[in-house]
């Protein structure tokens, strides 16, 4: 490149492309690490877009007593089944829904609902429920935007009450095989020998395993009489206890690589203890790619707490979660009558794949040499 | 307890499963056909999983940066992205609204229980794709990046480029001399597949009530009959095992620098 830097005209030229690209070649002595990663990671417009909305979600997640309409666990049984209402807006009203008549079919005796054209109910926002509970936007009617599952509770809000759940699973689960994975992966790859070949024989009897039947049998052996948060710890560490083999591998493979470096030989040559080489030297080098790791290991928990619940040995009513949510959509002769009742799948989905752009937006920056 | 299990597993070493509680019968009489269909769909899925992931894993390596790798890169996301048991759902549903059959079970209510014959055997073709897609298609999504990475690596590299300037057809550069090299970790990868796969059937015939290992061994969950769920996690162990074993095998067989020695 820099004989070609002579000819003006393809000088120009990569003069723009290095402003477009906003490179950092030129000052990139001068800026830390971090900030290098960060620079990279901001020009992944797909990542960008990812975390943004990772945030979002958890923001409405731990605000959910905020944000949502309604409690999660408001029973209504004469509003069985609504379907999910239409969001109107007029000048004089602002926003509204229509009310709901029930009529009863008279094949299937159920009762079936209707818009009722001639009441109004307006969304109130900052509204104030009976208990003295501010809600972001609410209303004195019936106000079910997603409609409403087999005992007449909001499922907007419980969607919103069960990411509190199913996203924060992930990261506790995720936080607690980065602990594991970092331990044994540092210990396996800095002392080698026998306790190197004992791990790394376990991490491929882990892997080894199919990990849906694996959690589908410690799911069911949680003791029944077990709180909700008990449940809640107890399926995060199942979760974590098979995922910590891949951290751990490319852990170990990192402070392989370390391991030998000058500054560790300089380190150990100037009389350091193990325990300061490896918390002052070797971790801090994989710092970046523990953090990718978790990050595309957070979507493996989730679909997996998802699965587990589905499946009934999982979260438990009446804590709620997108998986728990699900379950009440197993039949299809449930789903053929009740559509609606798929929806918790929407965010499933998007925060999957929200959190594989991010990891991948991640990956990429994490090695700011590279290319 | 652990008493009990050393019973149990030395009664298994002998090929004496033990009784399940639940059907009061001898759990070797209620698994082998579910495993022998556990293997048919297993089997299935990962030969769709290689016949479709790595021709668009090609096509979207040799067209880098077009609209069709982005759609293709887009499509393998969300394929990665969606749990196997929601994509059961959501095409039995359609297959209900569209044709109005229930897609559940692997045969029609008239062959059930009937003896094997060329109808029935006709008959279970007919519904095993729709569990053999579902199940294959996570699988095919990062399979499919895997590939495209791989011949993007290759093609890169400078015997591609003699190829090129020898004047090959582009065809011939790709098809002879690329894909051979860049095909070579993806078997390696089979074995690392196969307990994603195993896991997927699992859950998918639970959902679409096939008759294979997953159902029942939920149910035995469910209900604590041990010495069933227990046979039946052994059982999907050995298989991986055994799977692994095969693919190190066809890696050295295909691939003449590997020795086991």
């Amino acid at each position: 490149m820099n004989n070609t830097q002579n000819n003006p005209d393809q000088a120009i030229e990569i003069a723009q492309e290095i402003e477009t690209a906003g490179d950092f070649h030129i000052d990139g002595g001068q800026l830390s690490y971090r900030q290098l990663i960060w620079r990279r990671f901001r020009k992944n417009r797909m990542g960008v877009i990812a975390g943004a909305l990772l945030l979002l979600f958890y923001v409405l997640a731990i605000g959910a007593d905020f944000f949502a309409p309604y409690h999660y666990n408001e029973i209504n049984m004469r509003l069985r089944h609504v379907p999910p209402q239409r969001l109107h807006f007029s000048v004089s009203d602002g926003f509204y829904v229509h009310g709901l008549k029930s009529v009863r079919n008279p094949e299937s005796l159920e009762l079936e609902f209707t818009k009722d054209m001639e009441q109004r109910h307006p969304v109130e926002f900052f509204f104030k429920d009976a208990d003295g509970r501010r809600h972001l936007f609410s209303s004195t009617g019936p106000m079910f935007l997603l409609g409403t599952d087999r005992m007449g509770r909001d499922l907007l809000s419980r969607i919103m009450y069960g990411a509190r759940v199913s996203m924060t699973l992930g990261l506790v689960g995720v936080l607690l095989s980065i602990v594991l994975g970092s331990i044994l992966g540092t210990v396996s790859g800095y002392w080698g020998g026998w306790v190197d070949n004992l791990i790394q024989r376990i991490i491929e009897i882990l892997s080894a395993f199919p990990d849906i039947p694996l959690w589908m049998a410690l799911g069911a052996a949680l003791p029944p009489g077990w709180s909700s948060i008990q449940i809640y710890f107890g399926i995060t560490i199942i979760l974590s206890i098979i995922r910590w083999g891949g951290l751990a591998r490319q852990v170990r493979g990192k402070v392989l690589a370390y391991r030998e470096s000058d500054f560790v030989m300089a380190a150990r040559a100037a009389g350091a203890g193990h325990w300061h080489i490896i918390t002052k030297h070797l971790l801090p080098g994989c710092y970046s790619h523990i953090i990718v790791i978790a990050t595309l290991a957070i979507p493996g928990m989730i679909l997996g707490e998802t699965a587990l619940s589905f499946l009934g040995l999982g979260i438990r009513p009446p804590m709620t979660s997108w998986g728990v949510l699900l379950e009440e959509a197993q039949r299809v002769t449930v789903l053929l009558h009740y559509p609606w009742l798929i929806f918790p799948a929407v965010p499933v989905l998007v925060v999957v794949i929200a959190f594989n752009f991010l990891g991948d937006a991640l990956r990429d920056a994490a090695d700011p040499y590279s290319d | 307890m652990w008493k009990r299990y050393l019973i149990w597993i030395s009664g298994f070493v002998r090929g004496n499963f033990g009784e399940s509680f639940e059907y009061k019968r001898e759990v070797d009489e209620l698994i082998w056909d579910r495993i022998a269909f556990t293997l048919i769909i297993s089997v299935g899925s990962l030969i769709f999983t290689y016949v479709v992931a790595i021709p668009l894993g090609i096509y979207s390596a040799t067209h880098q940066y077009k609209w069709s790798d982005h759609f293709l890169t887009f499509l393998s996301f969300v394929g990665m992205s969606i749990p196997a048991f929601l994509l059961a759902l959501s095409l039995m549903v359609f297959a209900f609204d569209l044709f109005g059959v229930p897609l559940f079970g692997l045969f029609s209510a008239y062959y059930e229980g009937a003896p094997w014959t060329w109808g029935k055997l006709g008959d279970l073709f007919k519904h095993l794709w729709i569990p053999v897609i579902v199940v294959g298609i996570n699988g095919t999504a990062s399979l499919m990046r895997i590939m495209r990475g791989n011949l993007l690596d290759v093609l890169g590299q400078p015997f591609v480029q003699t190829a090129r300037a020898k004047g090959l057809k582009e065809i011939v550069v790709v098809g002879k001399h690329a894909v051979r090299i860049a095909i070579n970790p993806l078997i390696s990868i089979l074995g690392m597949s196969l307990p994603g796969i195993l896991s997927g059937s699992a859950i998918v015939s639970i959902v679409l009530g096939l008759p294979t290992v997953g159902p029942i061994l939920l149910r035995s969950l469910l209900n604590e009959d041990i010495y069933l769920a227990g046979t039946l996690i052994m059982m999907l162990s050995l298989l991986l095992v055994i799977g692994n074993l095969l693919a190190d095998i066809a890696l050295a067989w295909v691939d003449p620098r590997i020795r086991y020695e």
